[in-house]
């Protein structure tokens, strides 16, 4: 193999797997020491300087950081990454004063963002901060699009939502409340520089069996039914409800049912348990509520009495994968199963809808009816137009559209600067030592051997009684300590000078997990064979250095280095250090490098 | 140096024995020495080769003298029976424990200071009364403990940290070893593992005085252009006879080489020695073919390593004595002291 070059944009921060995974980029090693140093304030404007919502997020976030993160690898349970964000929104103190202050004279540019989610808002804040006059179209009567309409308030409350989306309309954002945009080709005739749409995936699918129709008073969709109860409009249900869908819309649906009235309540799923699309930690806290999840079963028909709904029929259903793993659901030919039930929410999905676009305004659709769109730079067929969020590309989740947010951002400015929108600006990187003397390094090198921290929570008695009562408490200060002192600080990265290097094999000797080999050098897959400990973690890279003396190279497996400086410590010549690697996404406004 | 313990977390995939140990579970303390010392590698080494043998950790007996090398039984087998005797005494102390208690595997780890200095008396003895050990040499030929003075084994005309040239001859244990009736003599070099650990594993399964010296650079005092035990020149002038293979007696011999490159050796335990000759004409069954191979390439400057002699046909000194099988412990006051009448009984067959 080639010498690794650890310049190359990418190398170290996929070593830092929760970074690399997290679509907004969020530097969590460095957010999670600041908190672990009381640093809440700093760890907060980290967050939101790269994720805008660090409290919303903290609380509802779909982590795809934590099944990346390093600790799932070597130890049990990942650091709990999402809720440490939330201590460091919980207990920072006032960081107003320190929120970019929009420059006083505008750019004369005005931006026009549809919806008031978070990919919108997004825009609308990094827009802001540079000088531009954003205005924001919703039909609601407050801001934050699904995270206000269809995230139950006991898991994420009011005043969060008002808090954040505060520090952005207080840029100089203009709000428009109550203003649903009838037409885009209306819009457009109003001469705004850009326009971003980020209306969301609002349609809910349909359960079209025998008896929807006739049944109907008692059968809701899902995301319209929550968005009625977020808004107060729907305030009990029946005693026994049934909820279709395995995502994480079904266990929102479910557990609000619980809190309202309904104590006879289940989740019926048409696939198995574990190829549920609801996050594994939002199952749990359904289940705890005392809310069955019944798997392999498919609708079949809704029975009623004249109108009135008393059942469902369902018919047992198993997997069965073909060659390409494609799975296939076979009725198992047992007699179908009926369920009791006076009310049934149906969580089968969103769809993406855009009645408000006219087709022959240039802006072109693909067969699945969604826009046609760069996937970098975000913008649709017609240029003045950009699409983000569940809008772009159908449903995802929030810290997905608030990536998509920021590009866009960097697309509109480019776009009004008439700037080639390809040629992005780069992340700023830096790559510094981390030695303070000898043994003793900037960062917390001892490796904690703690199991992940339990999120307290308030009883359940007290919380199935009241809708918008907050279930979790959150980490207080010494539990927070304790789950940060968990991370492995995988952005600080070990760095190895072959020159410098005598072969002693100190540090293949103390390495915990024999992650370090010096072997002859060899094809990648032969290579990764015959290393100290066998790296067969395909998608972890292999750092190999340049040729040493004795012909042989350094090899070290980036899967299961715990990052714990042993190696550093060990080395006579100070061929292994520890260097922070920090890296920070592009920033609307920021010019792209030169050629 | 370090200052506080190695991560305990294990990779998933790590390997355990047929005992069910990790390779961890044959660690000791986190080491005191100097970053980079090759004493840590030889503790690797000896780690590894336990790992491998699944030999019962308290059924190891490990002893020391004083000095760098003999601090290193703290760095491995942490749950196995340990010693520091004073300085050079670590042959005595373990032959004692040897006669009292033949079933412990004894592995006596000492320097050149203590073995080649001090306990050159001691050293020699051991090898000559043919106790059933594992004698291992750090050798590093500077005494690191009191700032890097010459060893009794450094090179003549080598220089120190400080360009001041050495003048007196050097103690080659090994051919002391030959010389004395070590029934398995090996050289090897701390960063050579591959090398290292099946010489220890052999010398484990050996019956009789088994004598490994491990060049071993001192990073700090004795590693520097000049030296004769620095990496760099250990590197250049290894002049290696063989290659070993340990082979168990319950594992499958891989080995496909034509026939005279391979030498086998069976050894009481059936345990298997496979040679790899480097040399054609090297014969590791010839004492004195392997005393007049190390004058020769001692003479042109080269490092003779590998296994240079083994008979695995020795007796061992619990036969000469004709001692009792059973350890000491396990027999029993009435039969260790028989009392009054039996010493009676046994003066009077004296008269």
């Amino acid at each position: 193999m080639k010498p690794t070059d650890i310049g190359a944009p990418d190398y170290l921060h996929k070593v830092v797997d929760c970074q690399w995974a997290c679509p907004a980029h969020t530097p969590v090693p460095e957010y999670i020491r600041l908190t672990a140093a009381g640093r809440y304030s700093d760890a907060y404007m980290i967050n939101w300087h790269s994720n805008v919502f660090p409290g919303i997020l903290g609380r509802v976030c779909d982590r795809p950081c934590e099944p990346a993160c390093r600790r799932g690898r070597v130890d049990a349970e990942p650091v709990a990454i999402c809720r440490l964000k939330r201590v460091c929104a919980d207990l920072k103190d006032d960081i107003r004063h320190r929120l970019p202050k929009p420059p006083a004279q505008k750019n004369s540019k005005r931006i026009a963002c549809v919806g008031a989610g978070p990919a919108a808002l997004t825009v609308a804040r990094d827009l802001a901060a540079i000088g531009y006059q954003v205005s924001v179209f919703d039909s609601g009567k407050q801001p934050g699009g699904m995270m206000r309409s269809q995230i139950p308030k006991f898991r994420l409350p009011d005043s969060v939502l008002d808090e954040e989306c505060g520090y952005i309309i207080n840029l100089g954002v203009d709000m428009h409340y109550e203003h649903w945009v009838g037409s885009l080709r209306d819009l457009l005739a109003e001469g705004w520089d850009a326009v971003f749409v980020g209306t969301g995936a609002p349609r809910g699918r349909e359960c079209d069996v025998p008896g929807r129709q006739e049944a109907a008073a008692h059968i809701h969709i899902g995301i319209d039914w929550l968005a009625n109860v977020s808004f107060g409009h729907t305030t009990t249900t029946e005693k026994r409800v049934i909820v279709l869908g395995g995502g994480n819309t079904a266990m929102d649906c479910c557990r609000s049912a619980r809190r309202m009235g309904g104590e006879d309540v289940k989740v019926v799923v048409r696939s198995g348990f574990d190829e549920m699309k609801a996050s594994p930690w939002e199952k749990e806290d359904a289940i705890s509520e005392g809310i069955p999840i019944l798997n392999m079963l498919v609708p079949k028909e809704f029975r009623h009495d004249n109108g009135k709904l008393t059942g469902m029929l369902f018919e047992k259903v198993r997997a069965e994968y073909d060659a390409k793993g494609r799975r296939s659901l076979i009725p198992t030919g047992e007699p179908h199963v009926l369920m009791e039930c006076d009310e049934v929410l149906i969580a089968i999905g969103q769809e993406n809808a855009f009645p408000w676009i006219e087709r022959d305004i240039g802006l072109e659709f693909d067969k699945w009816g969604l826009p046609v769109l760069n996937p970098v730079t975000l913008q649709s067929s017609l240029p003045q137009v950009f699409f983000g969020g569940d809008a772009a590309f159908g449903p995802k989740n929030i810290i997905t559209a608030v990536a998509h947010g920021h590009e866009a951002a960097i697309s509109i400015d480019r776009f009004c600067r008439q700037r080639d929108l390809l040629r992005r600006p780069t992340a700023i990187t830096n790559l510094v030592s981390q030695k303070m003397g000898i043994h003793e390094w900037s960062y917390d090198n001892n490796v904690s051997e703690e199991a992940r921290r339990k999120v307290p929570t308030k009883t359940l008695d007290k919380t199935l009684l009241d809708i918008k009562l907050e279930l979790e408490i959150g980490f207080d200060p010494f539990l927070a300590c304790a789950e940060a002192d968990r991370c492995l600080n995988c952005d600080v990265a070990t760095i190895f000078t072959d020159k410098s290097c005598i072969e002693c094999d100190a540090c293949v000797d103390i390495c915990p997990t024999e992650c370090i080999s010096f072997t002859a050098n060899g094809e990648e897959d032969e290579l990764r064979a015959r290393l100290k400990a066998p790296a067969k973690n395909l998608e972890q890279a292999l750092y190999v250095s340049g040729t040493l003396k004795t012909g042989r190279v350094m090899v070290k497996d980036e899967n299961i280095c715990l990052h714990c400086g042993m190696c550093a410590e060990r080395c006579p010549t100070g061929a292994w250090d520890m260097r922070k690697y920090f890296f920070k996404t592009a920033a609307a406004g920021a010019e792209a490098p030169r050629k | 140096m370090t200052y506080f313990a190695k991560p305990k977390l294990l990779r998933p995939d790590t390997p355990k024995n047929a005992l069910g140990y990790t390779r961890r579970d044959y660690e000791g303390a986190i080491s005191s020495l100097c970053a980079g010392c090759g004493h840590d590698s030889i503790s690797a080494a000896v780690v590894q080769a336990c790992f491998d043998l699944d030999i019962q950790p308290h059924r190891v007996a490990k002893l020391s003298g004083i000095g760098c090398s003999s601090k290193t039984p703290d760095y491995f087998l942490g749950n196995s029976h340990g010693f520091n005797t004073t300085h050079g005494r670590m042959p005595s102390v373990l032959t004692g424990a040897a006669l009292a208690n033949r079933d412990l595997i004894y592995l006596g780890v000492s320097g050149d200071g203590d073995s080649a200095s001090i306990g050159i008396g001691q050293f020699a003895h051991a090898m000559r009364r043919g106790v059933d050990m594992t004698y291992l040499v750090e050798n590093n030929g500077v005494y690191g403990l009191t700032k890097g003075q010459f060893s009794a084994t450094a090179d003549k005309g080598s220089k120190n940290k400080r360009g001041v040239v050495n003048t007196d001859s050097p103690i080659d244990l090994v051919a002391l070893a030959l010389q004395l009736g070590a029934t398995y003599v090996a050289r090897s070099f701390s960063g050579d593992k591959e090398q290292l650990i099946p010489l220890i594993k052999g010398a484990l399964r050996h019956r009789g005085p088994a004598f490994i010296d491990v060049i071993s650079p001192c990073v700090t005092f004795n590693n520097h252009a000049g030296s004769t035990k620095s990496y760099d020149y250990v590197r250049e002038h290894n002049d290696a006879v063989n290659r070993l293979d340990f082979i168990l007696p319950r594992d499958q011999i891989e080995a496909s080489y034509a026939p005279g490159e391979l030498r086998r050796v069976v050894q009481h335990d059936g345990s298997i020695l496979l040679l790899r000759k480097l040399k054609t004409d090297y014969d590791p069954t010839d004492r004195v073919g392997a005393m007049n191979h190390l004058q020769e390439r001692h003479a042109i400057g080269e490092i003779v390593t590998g296994l240079l002699f083994v008979d695995s046909t020795s007796e061992s000194m619990h036969r000469h004595l004709n001692t009792v099988e059973k350890p000491l412990n396990q027999l029993g006051d009435a039969y260790l002291c028989p009392g009054n009448h039996a010493l009676e009984a046994l003066n009077a067959s004296l008269r």
